[in-house]
């Protein structure tokens, strides 16, 4: 194999231009049906989201606009007892297993439907139901604390596996090249997934490594590492499938670089239209994940416009019934901003618990 | 009861806990078969192998990562950070991460670990092997921060650590991990976080020290005496949450109150305690409280005993505070 044909530096992908795929590569109806409708799903929940954001409703949210076969992929490729440490857009994760909407989208208004009781902004999940951590803002720490979890199972001689994520910005963090040392090392039972989608806010990836590809830094830490086109799902899931499949199987950790684009804002606090084209964004739009998804859900003869309909019009209701239902919840109390910074409540916590008890009504936000 | 010395008490309370708890790993660089650079972690891989005594790449960011993660899946991680000065790659993973488990995921997932590392100056360590970082962690809401100064309370603090549910910064006086010595339990007690020890009784003034100052205070104690000036010392033993309640009673005896530290003043442990006796005690007070402490400089190599609060500057301060 030519070194432009490696699996570092070329890009595995299952689905064709003209809609058919790669017959070396076998996923299942029920899987590529699944993953659409959950594709849908977090198309239209992110629209959502952003109009509620725009409404004032929502303190901020971060998209996933034209990534959505990351996630939904590596989703569907795992095991129940698996761990997931997402970054920013891969939050959806823990919904494709099993984490309820509502309390999902109670998150994002940080109100006392939220398991994390309103502590976190939007966008930085998590759910102990679903093991699936919170990432932090910081940009790098979970990387570390994936391959950690994956160490303590294979210490303790499970068969499971944890996934950690993060983006093209940070390979550039320590914890990113600490965390591939540990997992060559020590083998653990780990895949490490890049969305590599080209934008860290306004740096392009460019500006964050001189490498040829981000894949290709896992051989230097003897890492397995490959490229993958992150806006093919069935690419997305055979990827990860078989990454999962070796890390069960003793062999480590595996490093997958998937290639996507950011079609949305960073945040609802950028403006993208400063740092790059027009052009670039619409030359990334017909590669949509979603669109391509459809297309070859049609040629397989699974999916019809009138199916299709239907699936949206279910799916709008769904999300639009969840925020409704999530936005009732009542704020937290005021008390439960002193809970879980220890396990019990210290003396000097006890006091100011008490001085915010007797203080007067806060301000509301912008009065 | 065992003459021990504190090297000795922190093996016996890793290697009882290991026994006791098969979740408990110890990982960090150097800890497996050399036993660690101090020999803290003496026999622990011979005995428990090396799953569980895990020598480390060199990278405190990636130990304190990896430990919280293997924290959050159900283990107990001992991580030892070779010097406290070392600490500050992994201070994004203590302070953004570590300390912020429980609060952020209310309640849902807790990283309960113990971070082991020796801590302050006089070893002729320099810059980078003697400074007191405890401050930098109390600060950050989340953490427990314990510093013993006898074998006796480290082996007993520590097997406190271990089993309490919040994560806790254990910091080991390396300049008295062999020099203190002292009889030690056999087998399994445990000395509780968040109780302070009266370690000298006086009626005259208070001073509040840990780890290897308290030596210090002790020996400028014996010096007072001689001069008629009697002073009480608190061992913290925990510095967070302090014990409040012990301090605020011995306060109120003597009116008057000392705190010596290493660290440097500005913004040190120092400076909140005065706070707390002051917001307390404030009519009880008949001098006005008195810090002594390391310089606001950077740790020096040549002049640390002038940098270090050692007997003789502590000795004055008792007497003029005493005499106020």
């Amino acid at each position: 194999m030519s070194v432009e044909n490696s699996r570092e530096l070329g890009l595995f992908r299952v689905l064709r231009d003209d809609h058919s795929q790669d017959p070396a590569v076998s996923v299942p109806d029920a899987v590529v049906l699944r993953a659409y409708r959950e594709m849908r799903r977090l198309r239209i929940l992110d629209a959502k989201m952003i109009l509620l954001q725009r409404q004032g409703r929502v303190g901020f949210y971060g998209a996933c606009t034209g990534q959505e076969a990351v996630p939904i992929g590596t989703a569907l490729a795992l095991e129940a007892d698996d761990w997931v440490y997402p970054a920013l857009r891969e939050q959806s994760v823990m919904l494709v297993r099993g984490f309820p909407l509502t309390q999902f989208i109670a998150q994002v208004f940080g109100n006392s439907g939220d398991v994390q009781k309103g502590r976190q902004m939007p966008s930085h999940h998590s759910g102990r139901s679903v093991n699936q951590v919170s990432w932090s803002s910081n940009i790098g720490p979970q990387i570390m604390q994936a391959v950690g979890t994956a160490w303590a199972m294979k210490l303790q001689k499970k068969s499971s596996i944890a996934v950690g994520f993060m983006g093209d910005g940070a390979t550039s963090q320590g914890d990113f090249h600490s965390a591939m040392n540990f997992a060559g090392v020590f083998k653990t039972p780990c895949v490490l997934i890049c969305q590599n989608n080209h934008w860290s806010i306004s740096v392009p990836t460019a500006k964050q490594t001189a490498s040829a590809t981000i894949a290709i830094k896992g051989l230097a830490y003897a890492v397995p590492s490959c490229r993958v086109d992150g806006n093919d799902l069935l690419a997305v899931y055979a990827a990860v499938k078989e990454a999962a499949d070796d890390a069960r199987a003793g062999k480590g950790t595996t490093f997958i670089e998937c290639l996507t684009y950011r079609i949305g804002a960073h945040s609802t606090s950028d403006d993208p239209s400063r740092y790059r084209t027009d052009e670039e964004v619409e030359s990334w739009k017909r590669k949509d994940p979603v669109d391509r998804l459809r297309n070859h859900l049609v040629h397989r003869g699974l999916l019809d416009d009138a199916k299709d309909a239907a699936l949206e019009a279910e799916l709008t209701d769904e999300v639009n019934e969840a925020v409704k239902v999530a936005e009732a919840f009542p704020a937290p109390s005021r008390e439960s901003l002193f809970d879980d910074v220890y396990q019990e409540l210290p003396w000097f916590l006890q006091e100011q618990k008490e001085e915010l008890r007797r203080a007067p009504p806060a301000p509301s936000h912008g009065g | 009861m065992t003459q021990m010395n504190m090297v000795q008490a922190i093996t016996d309370a890793l290697r009882l806990e290991m026994r006791r708890d098969p979740r408990v790993v110890v990982l960090g660089e150097d800890v497996g078969k050399v036993g660690g650079v101090f020999r803290v972690t003496q026999g622990l891989y011979d005995e428990f192998g090396e799953d569980r005594v895990i020598d480390t790449p060199l990278s405190e960011g990636g130990i304190i990562g990896a430990a919280i993660g293997m924290a959050l899946y159900g283990l107990v991680p001992v991580p030892e950070i070779q010097f406290s000065d070392f600490i500050f790659p992994a201070y994004d993973q203590i302070v953004s991460e570590l300390a912020k488990m429980r609060y952020r995921s209310g309640g849902e997932y807790v990283s309960k670990l113990v971070i082991r590392t020796p801590v302050g100056g006089g070893i002729r360590g320099g810059l980078y092997h003697s400074q007191s970082p405890e401050s930098l962690f109390i600060h950050v809401s989340g953490l427990k921060v314990v510093c013993p100064s006898t074998p006796e309370d480290a082996k007993g603090l520590l097997l406190s650590a271990i089993r309490d549910p919040d994560p806790v910064l254990f910091f080991e006086p390396k300049r008295i991990y062999r020099a203190s010595k002292g009889d030690v339990p056999e087998g399994d007690y445990t000395v509780p976080i968040g109780k302070a020890r009266i370690a000298r009784e006086g009626d005259d003034v208070t001073v509040l020290a840990w780890g290897a100052m308290l030596y210090e205070a002790m020996a400028a104690a014996e010096q007072a005496s001689e001069q008629g000036v009697e002073a009480e010392i608190v061992d913290l033993r925990t510095l967070w949450p302090v014990d409040i309640d012990t301090i605020v009673e011995s306060v109120k005896k003597t009116g008057r109150v000392v705190v010596v530290h290493e660290a440097p003043r500005t913004c040190g442990f120092g400076a909140e305690l005065v706070s707390l006796v002051t917001e307390r005690a404030f009519l009880h007070l008949e001098a006005p409280p008195v810090r002594v402490t390391g310089f606001d400089t950077p740790f020096p190599y040549t002049l640390e005993m002038d940098y270090l609060p050692l007997a003789h500057r502590i000795l004055p301060a008792l007497l003029e505070t005493a005499k106020f």
